[in-house]
């Protein structure tokens, strides 16, 4: 008898506890700000200890290991798509300035939007693809099979032995591969342009040199190391907390790091992109 | 040599990289590190509309030098422009600088005819003839109002 009773209260209590959170969608919204917020404060902890922790002595080494993996290894990719960026890009505005009889124009026009926006953009992503996806893994795995823990215990501080070089490394090889992605796509712009579809090409290299001007170029490199950190940081972070994940844990968060580093990235990179353009004009 | 191999893919990585970053910024973005060699000339103007410092000074449609700085002279009540002339244009006396655009649309720029007198102008003197921006819009207006006529300033100067 009593335990019918208990049944009924405990199924009552569940079902207040459901029409609170019908009445109440405050408060799962609420909750996941929250969560927002604790996210953002973590994030930015974390950069600053892994950016105080860059001037360690004995950091070099791991530097240059990280540059080989995120820059050099990036060079083929990042040749390959500036090539066909820079030129759909002159196919593209030929059309759509022989209209006007302004196909001398291409010039500035492939050189500003690639030197502007594409180079820095398109590189970020392409890195994001080809290095970040690899470092969430990475660090994603050293975590669920507790070698950062095993670290710790050896007195090794896993941010600066693992977070730290990752993040110099990105912010060496993001703005030197957003100045070769220019140049090859100005190069693929002359290809499209001048040797296909036959403009001028001392017009083409002309109008390029004469638009460009020195603001354009710092501030394609500012947003390049802006992305660099955002990039960087992301899969870092996102590999590292892989064990804190609510939806899962195991091989199955790590995926899921690694799927919502790449993702969150990409997002940021762009919004970030709106946000320093608009900043620095 | 095999120790090494990393680090010397990234060494050419980050030389290859800083060369082009260095080839952007003074072939593209036209920084010179030393300054060409250039002297001073100023122009008087009634009107630089749609003129910028850093805009180019041409004679003969070939660029010599860039417009250093705009400025106003409150004495004449008239605009002063500063120009850097590259060293060994020389420009005489009697040059006459006129505000010009490139094509329909495009860009203000300084022309410069260099002139013939005996003396050549020094660096830091004045160009004293000199014809001031000509606003399209304005011109059209005048056309259209039927207002253009051999005494407006507007009218062909060679009749």
């Amino acid at each position: 008898m009593t335990s019918v009773t208990e049944k009924k209260e405990r199924t009552g209590k569940a079902q207040t506890t459901l029409l609170l959170k019908l009445a109440n969608p405050f408060a799962a919204f609420g909750r996941g700000v929250i969560n927002i917020i604790n996210d953002l404060g973590a994030a930015a902890v974390f950069l600053l200890l892994a950016f105080i922790k860059i001037f360690h002595p004995k950091q070099l080494p791991k530097i240059i290991q990280q540059v080989y993996f995120i820059g050099a290894r990036s060079v083929t990719i990042v040749i390959l798509v500036g090539l066909f960026t820079g030129m759909v890009l002159g196919l593209q505005s030929y059309y759509a300035l022989v209209k006007f009889g302004a196909e001398g124009a291409l010039g500035t026009l492939v050189a500003l939007s690639l030197i502007r926006e594409l180079g820095p953009v398109l590189t970020a992503l392409m890195i994001t693809a080809r290095a970040g996806s690899a470092i969430t893994a990475e660090i994603g795995i050293l975590r669920i099979s507790e070698q950062i823990d095993a670290l710790y215990t050896m007195q090794i501080d896993p941010v600066r032995f693992l977070v730290s070089p990752r993040i110099m490394a990105s912010l060496i090889s993001f703005p030197l591969l957003t100045a070769i992605f220019d140049l090859i796509g100005i190069l693929g712009g002359y290809l499209s342009g001048v040797v296909l579809l036959g403009v001028n090409a001392g017009t083409y290299y002309y109008r390029v040199q004469s638009s460009v001007e020195m603001k354009d170029i710092t501030d394609g490199f500012i947003k390049a190391i802006v992305f660099a950190v955002i990039v960087s940081m992301i899969s870092c972070f996102q590999g590292y907390f892989a064990h804190m994940r609510k939806e899962s844990h195991g091989a199955k968060a790590v995926g899921y790091a690694t799927t919502s580093a790449v993702v969150l990235s990409s997002v940021l990179v762009l919004v970030s992109d709106y946000i320093v353009t608009s900043l620095l004009l | 040599m095999k120790k090494y191999q990393v680090e010397t893919i990234v060494g050419i990585f980050v030389a290859i990289g800083i060369c082009l970053i260095a080839y952007m910024a003074v072939t593209l973005g036209n920084v010179s590190f030393f300054g060409r060699e250039a002297y001073p000339l100023f122009a008087r103007f009634s009107n630089v509309s749609g003129l910028r410092s850093g805009g180019s000074v041409d004679m003969f449609g070939i660029e010599i030098g860039k417009i250093e700085a705009l400025s106003i002279d409150q004495e004449t009540q008239q605009a002063i422009v500063e120009l850097r002339i590259t060293k060994g244009v020389t420009i005489y006396e009697d040059a006459i600088a006129s505000i010009k655009t490139e094509g329909l649309i495009g860009d203000k720029y300084i022309s410069i005819d260099p002139g013939g007198a005996e003396s050549p102008l020094e660096a830091g003197g004045f160009i004293i003839e000199t014809q001031g921006a000509i606003d399209i819009v304005d011109l059209i207006g005048k056309y259209a109002f039927g207002e253009i006529n051999n005494n407006s300033g507007l009218a062909p100067q060679d009749n």
